[in-house]
């Protein structure tokens, strides 16, 4: 595993997102209320680009008639088929346990620490201020 | 490597080369209708038009009954960067479409194209000027789309009128009909069209969707935009169902049938349950000679998408044995949000042959352009 940094943190404000590429993948990554997550970005169903999707809430019915919404925008749903993934865990919502998106864990270092490695920072210049998103792959 | 990259997918495998394929339905919209269409329409429709609208045979005035589920039934990615609808820009569906999936043949069929207006000669004028608009903005810049030939179906005289006009016009390689019809297609009113369309030498695809003025399902209207979806399948059935034992294929031998975006894996059971109740009741359709298997063998092809996803996917194997490996034709919908991938919709072992003729070959002998 190594961690490479793939963007300064304030390129992704809460509720924004940034697609990047790590070593030749395409990898999305969120920031929910200063939470970062990363997800390949390649639906598992027929490979529709994630980071063009839309951010839902989670809705849920126990009965017809009934129903629930919560978690607002932390919910990724695939811009060709509409369908959900958790962005925390990368489990559909459908079914969680069978079909799941490749999700990476995702980081934020201070410059400080950047700079002393071990991390890959190839394309843009990393300085002592500021902070960074980095991923483990 | 830490690099941006462009945030419109394109397609998961590129740079590959791909297996070429015949894309049956692309759907294309006009820029503006100011822009592209008012230039094929007469001043006193234009002037309808800003006036009136589009009127359809439906009891809710504003668009579809069913609102699409996604804002202009598009995938979210398809929205050109220079602006306008999905599909209306060439250039743009050249980047995301016709180049990284290796298009070889598409196949144009707008939507909003004056079918099923309820004014005549509005439906007729209209039809005209997406015609000539399909030539003017696509298949003359872009020799790899093909042209779906429009008519007001519901006036079979006007549409024999268009079809004589266009015959021979090789930007045209079928006439494109919609599934929902003021009456089952297989009747009488309709059969004028299907004569024409023999005499030009061209298929006649039906697409699911239209406006009919009777439910979108046998059972009434539903609830759910799902159960629309669902009902384009019960929909197509009984329209081929109407075809075959009206004795459209016995009347027009040489007819080709494309029933587009319906799905498939329901013919196989449509086909036993036909042939059960012909052998059983035979004299009340005395003009329907051979057992209704063959005449949809012989006379009907359906495009793929959007493709059914058995689990385990082996399944659709059977089904298309069923059918007949040489009676699908390949389709992605594009732009639309149920668009099927040609790299991951059908992710099964099959021979090099087998799949050629699925994604290209048997689009190219049905429209005699191999």
């Amino acid at each position: 595993m190594a961690k490479y940094v793939v963007s300064p943190a304030k390129d992704i404000p809460p509720g924004g997102r940034k697609l990047v590429e790590v070593r030749g993948r395409p990898i999305v990554i969120f920031n929910l209320d200063g939470e970062y997550f990363g997800m390949l970005n390649r639906c598992p169903h027929q490979g529709g680009s994630l980071c063009n999707g839309q951010l839902v809430g989670l809705v849920q019915s126990t009965e017809p008639g009934e129903y629930h919404f919560s978690r607002q925008d932390e919910i990724v749903r695939c811009p060709w088929h509409g369908w959900e993934f958790d962005i925390r865990t990368g489990h559909s919502m459908c079914e969680p346990d069978r079909i799941q998106a490749t999700r990476y864990n995702v980081g934020i270092e201070a410059g400080a620490a950047v700079t002393e490695g071990p991390y890959v920072a190839e394309t843009f210049g990393v300085t002592v201020e500021e902070s960074y998103v980095v991923i483990e792959i | 490597m830490n690099i941006q990259v462009a945030d419109r997918s394109t397609s998961a495998s590129k740079g590959k080369v791909k297996q070429a394929i015949a894309d049956c339905d692309i759907h294309p919209s006009p820029k503006s209708l100011e822009i592209e269409i008012y230039p094929y329409l007469s001043k006193r429709w234009r002037s309808y038009l800003e006036s009136y609208g589009f009127i359809y045979r439906q009891g809710f005035p504003n668009g579809p009954a069913f609102p699409k589920g996604q804002p202009d039934a598009a995938r979210r990615d398809a929205y050109p960067p220079n602006g306008g609808r999905p599909g209306s820009d060439l250039e743009f569906m050249r980047e995301q479409h016709l180049d990284p999936n290796n298009v070889q043949l598409g196949i144009l069929n707008p939507l909003k194209s004056g079918q099923g207006l309820q004014n005549s000669d509005f439906a007729e004028a209209y039809c005209r000027a997406v015609n000539e608009w399909q030539i003017a903005e696509w298949t003359s810049k872009e020799s790899r789309l093909k042209a779906s030939l429009m008519v007001p179906f519901e006036d079979a005289k006007a549409s024999v009128a268009e079809i004589d006009h266009w015959a021979g016009n090789p930007h045209f390689v079928q006439v494109l009909l919609l599934s929902r019809t003021i009456e089952p297609l297989g009747q009488r009113r309709y059969w004028p069209i299907y004569e024409a369309a023999c005499r030009a030498n061209l298929p006649v695809a039906v697409h699911a969707f239209g406006y009919g003025g009777t439910p979108v399902t046998g059972g009434g209207w539903p609830s759910f935009y799902i159960e629309e979806m669902v009902g384009h399948a019960e929909n197509t059935q009984s329209l081929l169902t109407s075809m075959v034992i009206e004795g459209v294929f016995e009347r027009f031998p040489t007819l080709k049938v494309i029933l587009v975006e319906a799905g498939f894996a329901w013919l196989p059971a449509l086909k036993w349950r036909l042939d059960k109740l012909w052998h059983r009741m035979r004299d009340e359709i005395p003009h329907v000679t051979r057992p209704p298997s063959e005449l949809i063998q012989e006379h009907v092809w359906l495009t793929t998408q959007p493709m059914e996803e058995p689990e385990p996917r082996e399944h659709l194997l059977d089904t298309i044995e069923w059918i007949g490996w040489d009676k699908l034709l390949f389709a992605t919908d594009y732009p639309h949000w149920d668009f099927d991938d040609p790299a991951r919709a059908l992710p099964l072992k099959l021979s090099k042959e087998r799949r050629e003729n699925f994604f290209l070959g048997n689009a190219l002998d049905l429209y005699g352009l191999r």
